[in-house]
């Protein structure tokens, strides 16, 4: 029982990450830096939490919080592509946009600044049982699926064939025909419509938008994307150990082994680990953030 | 458009040495400048519309935005305070950037810096006077910052980790460590500050000038300005500033040239660390006195559009600090009209335009030069 609680648990932890790392992987793969993850998680948990509250339904929210995300990220692609300004700065700029925005338009649209209105979400109220409300949640279900479907995209498709090329050396992509620049965009499209998603589960759990409740999640997502160096399976992996921290973190509350500002750093740790090749060098996609050089 | 760039981009050279005797500089201020006249109006486009969107009048906010900021002596001091802290880590962010790198670390920087200024202040014996402890203080908001930028700089000379990443991780490790810290040894029971410092605390601006009264305007200004001073000494009328800008222009360049990139690296962030570092005076020892959770309140983000709008020069960040303070405070100034969230949005309409129209400012200007 404990251990399937501590699963369950994990799991609740894990989507908006598996979500999110699945986008990261799809924009970096395509060569463009994914900072972005956190603003399009907000966004599209702000745009769900309007959506349901308005739309009186659940799936209108989804609706909307994937609009939200892809919204940002459209705004990222057209600065970062169309007028290659540098990735970083865009980056950090619109995670500094979605707050402001969320936090704006929080007052315009529920008069508060703090949080909106109860919103409604799938299942979950009537159901006492954890488990119930998890498995009749279709966000999990989702949330499960899109790693795998990412890996699909990427090494089964000619669409993750082009994003791969895109990313690795666009002039060779070129010079065999590969729209470079629609490949981009389609990439970045869907990093904000999967990240979004993830900002959609967590608005639609918590039943309500508060002022930036990803709270660095999409930060955590982007280390998952590089300790598990930009491979599907592994980023996947990642988010579940990374989650699977922060459980066992919050079980052990009482105990007080560990400072929870220690298992907080974990995923940070481990990515800066990864990056200065302690144990097998993370070497990002050659043609990463260079979409301004070529 | 890819397979003839390398054409254009010949054909610009080539004009361009034909036009650089006569109009370099005056070609160089457009670059520097236009990009951020572009920025502003862009900017106060969209805040016209959000103000619209929420019903007043974009004429009257910002009218109410200027008279709460520079049309009286307490708004336009709570400027040069907020400015103080931007001057700071914008000019961390532009160091940094002259040597090629991007310090994204800035907003943890900051608050090591205060943290090791706070925890000294601690422990100094009470009752010593400002102007002696001050040396200290400096060291110690330098050495906090300093370490952490550093920190990075070495993953990056050593191990060739992105600095970028590895700055953005080093924000979270660092913020949870100081967080830690706090709420273990440091806390006073229920808040999420130290106690107050027995010494250290600096004179205020009101108290040379009385008409400042109330706002936290206080002597660390003259600090940032000197910082400002000294980075641009050392970067344009140094050897090693020289030699940081040249592996920031072209590293390879610049090993052929004998100049080691990691070691350049290396002192680069310390530096830019060290700088970010000092901002933390200004709320430890000007303003509160003691060392709170989240004091740095995203000025170390903030400092990016600084140094960017500032156009990665000292003189150019001071003036910078001084129009996102202006922005900062002027929401507080029309919050009674619109959501002071609105100037959020503004400064990061700004970075964003700002980084647009950099690179596309500087392609027509080429264009046009061709004729």
């Amino acid at each position: 029982m404990a251990a399937l609680l501590f699963l369950a648990q994990t799991l609740r932890i894990a989507i908006p990450y598996l979500f999110a790392a699945a986008g990261g992987v799809v924009c970096e793969r395509a060569g463009l830096i994914g900072l972005t993850l956190e603003g399009y998680m907000l966004g599209g948990a702000f745009a769900a939490a309007v959506g349901s509250y308005y739309g009186h339904s659940a799936w209108i929210g989804v609706v909307a919080g994937v609009g939200g995300g892809a919204a940002l990220a459209l705004l990222y692609g057209v600065t970062a592509i169309r007028f290659r300004a540098d990735q970083v700065v865009i980056g950090i700029a619109i995670n500094l946009l979605a707050i402001g925005l969320t936090r704006f338009f929080l007052r315009l649209a529920f008069g508060s600044s703090s949080n909106s209105p109860r919103v409604l979400g799938f299942g979950g109220e009537q159901s006492r049982n954890a488990f119930v409300a998890l498995v009749s949640n279709p966000l999990i279900w989702l949330g499960l699926l899109a790693i795998p479907a990412v890996a699909w995209l990427l090494y089964r498709t000619p669409f993750g064939l082009r994003v791969r090329a895109v990313g690795e050396h666009p002039a060779a992509a070129v010079s065999v025909g590969v729209p470079v620049t629609r490949v981009r965009y389609g990439a970045v499209a869907l990093s904000g419509i999967l990240a979004g998603l993830g900002g959609v589960y967590l608005a639609l759990d918590q039943h309500q938008f508060t002022d930036q409740m990803t709270a660095g999640r999409g930060f955590i997502a982007l280390a998952a994307t590089i300790f598990g160096r930009w491979d599907p399976l592994r980023v996947g992996i990642a988010c579940m150990l990374f989650a699977a921290a922060e459980t066992l973190q919050i079980q052990l509350q009482g105990a007080q082994l560990v400072p929870s500002q220690f298992v907080e750093m974990i995923p940070y740790v481990l990515t800066i680990i990864a990056l200065a090749g302690v144990v097998g060098r993370a070497v990002p996609p050659a043609a990463l953030g260079k979409v301004s050089s070529d | 458009m890819t397979t003839t760039s390398p054409e254009i981009s010949r054909q610009t050279t080539t004009s361009e040495a034909a036009a650089a005797p006569r109009s370099a500089s005056r070609n160089t201020l457009e670059e520097a400048l236009l990009p951020s006249l572009v920025a502003l109006l862009v900017a106060a486009i969209i805040g016209d519309v959000l103000i619209l969107i929420f019903g007043q009048s974009p004429a009257a906010v910002f009218r109410l935005l200027l008279e709460g900021t520079w049309g009286n002596s307490y708004g336009f001091g709570q400027v040069l305070y907020k400015a103080t802290t931007l001057t700071f880590t914008g000019l961390s962010i532009a160091f940094a950037l002259r040597a090629g790198l991007f310090n994204i670390g800035a907003e943890s920087q900051l608050a090591a810096g205060g943290f090791v200024a706070a925890t000294l202040g601690l422990l100094l014996p009470p009752g010593l006077p400002w102007i002696v402890t001050l040396p200290v203080f400096v060291a110690a908001a330098a050495l906090g910052g300093g370490i952490v930028g550093g920190a990075a700089g070495q993953l990056k000379a050593r191990f060739g980790a992105h600095e970028v990443i590895t700055t953005i991780m080093l924000n979270f490790i660092v913020l949870a460590l100081l967080s830690y810290l706090t709420a273990t040894y440091l806390k006073v029971p229920e808040t999420l500050h130290t106690e107050e410092l027995k010494s250290g605390a600096l004179p205020r601006l009101s108290d040379y000038v009385g008409s400042f009264h109330g706002s936290a305007a206080n002597i660390v200004l003259v600090l940032a300005v000197l910082a400002c001073v000294l980075a641009w000494w050392y970067l344009f009328r140094t050897r090693r500033g020289f030699e940081l800008r040249a592996v920031g222009l072209q590293p390879e360049a610049a090993e052929h040239g004998g100049v080691r990139p990691g070691v350049v690296w290396t002192r680069a962030m310390t530096i830019s660390g060290a700088i970010a570092g000092l901002g933390g005076l200004n709320f430890v020892l000007g303003y509160k006195h003691y060392y709170e959770e989240g004091f740095a309140g995203g000025a170390g983000f903030l400092g990016i559009a600084v140094a960017l709008v500032g156009g990665t020069h000292p003189l150019g960040v001071m003036i910078a600090a001084l129009l996102f303070a202006t922005i900062s405070q002027g929401g507080l100034a029309v919050n009674a009209m619109v959501p002071k969230q609105f100037v959020e949005v503004l400064q990061a309409v700004v970075i964003i335009a700002v980084a647009v129209s950099v690179p596309e400012v500087r392609r027509l200007l080429r264009i046009q030069r061709r004729g």
